[in-house]
């Protein structure tokens, strides 16, 4: 082999090296708690396959990245505890006190505090999570839910499932500083990028509501309907808005379906169709896909937002819940 | 519409707990905690509980039921709890009361049981006295009608949790009842509709000797008329056997069985035996190996133990640490009750109970019931329109109303009696 072509082929070779190194730089790894088996599965953003699968604690639920996202907090609701799983070697490395059966949280902005729904309890626990202390509890309605902290930490707002609330809580008092009726069965409190609005899907009684943050006031109520879907089949779950205001996504539960909605309009755009029991919903990073859990196929479905097609499901554990992707 | 609440009395918080202190669920149950914060109320504010909310923000809810021998069921293993249904509606009044905090609300339960042979008509008059107009009962049929027609009930809203006689919902209607237990013919629908679409459309139907036997067994004919099934047989259950439980007895009533259902051609048998004599012996005893279904074995019902969707595990798991015991079909039919009190409370934002009637006889009206459909009360007998599950004594089968059943307006109105051809004149 002649010098020249061992050149071109080295120059082929690091060049092929560099693209494989861009697109490792630009694609995210997602992580899907999985209720029903105990375990975290882990999907490599770039070939959407799974790559790897985590035991953890019994019936995880809802899990969030930490704020330098080296880490994944996920509530372990029948072992009582949050579990810190450590990103860098994969293991469960420390766990925190959430009061009984943790469901769902949410991480204040600053990384340092957990505000945790304790289903079973009608509390929410305010979790230190340096110290691995709880703060306070707040009181709130029968079976706490949603949980949705305001983009600058002043507010957090708390569904109760049984109780039909969004209970607005100042997170300087710790306490309860407004409810809002909502329809039944409130299950997500997502706010939007700008702080002006949280949004709250209600699963049985079919709507989103928009809030107005300022004024604590319903400004829409958001129905759906699918052709050739029973109504008691459209029952919202997930919410995710994007940053710019413009769209807004809702998991539609047994109707198989993520409805698109034009965010300034309230109108319903279309309904894209995805796994069977569509729960779940979060970004990429960069806000060009969509990851949606799907409890009852078992699997996820990968959404283009800018072609608003659904581009492959993944198959994962057992009823997975919720998912989260880190860059 | 929105409602906002002003800011709750501010609540006192439970001081911050180590996490290794009784963080377990079981450690620290609703009934303590409620105590402790009540404890912390009366501390704070210097007086008691009851005080705190205005005079005229409670909704007094009635209960009333009948101390009634039940007979014994075939299995020992599950003896009739004493405490049922008042066991829901105290549940329900805790969940209630948890919302009530937010609205200024507040929710109390009276409760009359009348022993075996005692007045029950004096013990309504008596909450009527009182004031009471929402009444949730749990008596026979009978009972009901006679307390649902005094004079003090006119204005008053019985919510029926402990009968499911068809009559009740047709003939015998009453504008003051509303009915939160399916009825008999919602039941049978339900199953039926699983059978035909599980393709099982022929049906061997034996049916004992109680009156809601007779009444669940013209159901299963209606319902599968109505569905399309084939009732190749109906046969009346009458042998008696001896000491059945004793050594050995197992050889006579398999042998019965067997000889019972020879030479029939089905492919389930349905059985109609509500107070448990005989059902629970047909399984596996059959003369060909066919499925059993209807008040044993697979079971329609409101509620069963092993549901645990839609969040149902949230209140088996509320139920289970109050009562020490599962949640039952009357339990729960008590707690839906006093839940849709609360719930017509809330959203009518009123505690009076004719404002609460109205609201919840209206279209607004919906219950969030862990069966993952909007419940709501139909128009034409005060029937809760609800799913129903279909599940046996470790597992949930299916929830019917089944895919494919279609209905112009809600495909709950495929179970039970539909508008068109209900028997209920009122007023």
């Amino acid at each position: 082999m002649s010098n020249g072509v061992t050149r071109a082929w080295r120059g082929i070779a690091s060049l092929a090296c560099l693209h494989f190194a861009i697109s490792i730089a630009a694609a995210d790894t997602i992580y899907v708690s999985n209720e029903k088996d105990n375990t975290i599965t882990v999907i490599d953003g770039a070939s959407l396959e799974p790559v790897k699968t985590i035991p953890v604690g019994q019936r995880p639920r809802g899990i969030v990245l930490s704020k330098d996202e080296k880490s994944l907090y996920i509530c372990a609701s029948d072992s009582d505890h949050i579990e810190v799983l450590d990103l860098a070697t994969d293991k469960v490395v420390r766990t925190l006190p959430s009061g009984a059966d943790p469901e769902y949280f949410a991480l204040d902005p600053t990384g340092k505090l957990l505000y945790v729904a304790n289903e079973d309890d009608s509390l929410v626990t305010i979790v230190d999570i340096d110290r691995g202390a709880v703060v306070t509890e707040i009181p709130v309605g029968v079976e706490p839910e949603g949980m949705g902290i305001s983009p600058d930490g002043k507010y957090l707002v708390n569904t109760s499932e049984t109780t039909n609330m969004a209970h607005v809580i100042d997170t300087a008092k710790r306490e309860v500083v407004a409810n809002i009726l909502v329809d039944s069965r409130p299950r997500r409190a997502v706010w939007t990028a700008d702080g002006a609005q949280f949004w709250v899907s209600a699963e049985i009684g079919g709507t989103v509501s928009v809030v107005d943050a300022d004024k604590r006031e319903i400004v829409k109520r958001i129905t759906f309907a699918v052709p050739g879907v029973p109504t008691e089949a459209i029952q919202p779950v997930g919410i995710a808005i994007t940053r710019d205001r413009k769209l807004a996504f809702v998991a539609l539960g047994p109707a198989n379906r993520v409805a698109v909605v034009d965010a300034q309009s309230y109108e319903v755009l279309r309904h894209l169709l995805v796994g069977q029991r569509v729960w779940s919903l979060a970004f990429n990073p960069d806000q060009s896909r969509i990851y949606t859990t799907n409890g009852v196929s078992n699997d996820i479905s990968v959404i283009d937002v800018g072609s608003l097609k659904v581009i492959k499901s993944v198959p994962v554990g057992q009823s997975p819940w919720g998912v989260v992707s880190r860059p | 519409m929105s409602l906002v609440t002003a800011a709750p009395r501010r609540m006192p918080l439970t001081p911050s707990l180590s996490p290794q202190a009784g963080r377990g669920r079981d450690a620290r149950s609703g009934r303590v905690r409620g105590r402790f914060l009540l404890a912390l109320l009366v501390a704070v504010t210097g007086m008691p509980a009851a005080e705190v909310y205005a005079a005229g923000q409670t909704v007094q809810i009635g209960w009333l039921s009948q101390a009634v021998k039940r007979t014994l069921p075939l299995s020992y293993l599950d003896q009739p709890p004493q405490d049922e249904g008042v066991q829901g509606a105290r549940l329900g009044i805790a969940d209630d009361n948890t919302t009530g905090h937010f609205t200024d609300q507040s929710f109390e339960l009276d409760e009359r049981v009348a022993p075996e042979d005692g007045d029950i008509a004096a013990a309504f008059r008596d909450l009527a006295a009182k004031g009471t107009r929402l009444v949730v009962t749990d008596l026979t049929a009978p009972e009901l009608l006679a307390v649902a027609s005094l004079s003090e009930a006119t204005t008053a809203t019985i919510f029926d949790t402990g009968a499911s006689e068809d009559r009740l919902r047709g003939e015998d209607c009453r504008a003051n009842l509303l009915h939160l237990l399916p009825s008999r013919a919602m039941l049978a629908d339900a199953l039926v509709q699983y059978l035909v679409a599980k393709r099982w459309s022929n049906l061997l139907l034996v049916v004992g000797h109680g009156a809601g036997d007779q009444e669940f067994a013209g159901d299963i004919r209606h319902a599968a008329q109505k569905f399309q099934a084939h009732i190749v047989q109906e046969k009346p259950w009458t042998f008696v056997p001896g000491a059945k439980r004793t050594d050995t007895g197992h050889f006579a009533i398999q042998a019965e069985v067997a000889r019972f259902t020879q030479g029939i051609s089905y492919d389930v048998l349905v059985v109609a035996d509500e107070d448990d004599e005989f059902g629970d012996d047909l399984s596996y005893r059959t003369f060909d190996p066919r499925p059993v279904a209807g008040t044993q074995s697979l079971v329609p019902s409101a509620w069963a133990r092993p549901h645990e969707q839609w969040g149902a595990t949230q209140l088996q798991a509320r139920f289970l640490r109050q009562a020490k015991r599962w949640m039952t079909d009357r339990d729960y039919a008590a707690w839906m009750a006093v839940r849709a009190i609360g719930e017509a409370a809330t959203r009518s934002k009123s505690t009076d109970p004719a404002a609460i009637s109205a609201f919840l006889r209206s279209d607004h009206f919906e219950l969030a019931a862990y069966k993952g459909a909007r419940l709501s009360f139909r128009s034409w007998d005060g029937q809760l329109r609800q799913p129903i599950l279909l599940a046996d004594a470790r597992s949930l089968v299916s929830v019917s109303p089944q895919p494919g059943f279609l209905h112009q307006f809600s495909e709950l109105d495929t179970l039970g009696i539909d508008k068109p051809e209900t028997k209920c004149r009122m007023g």
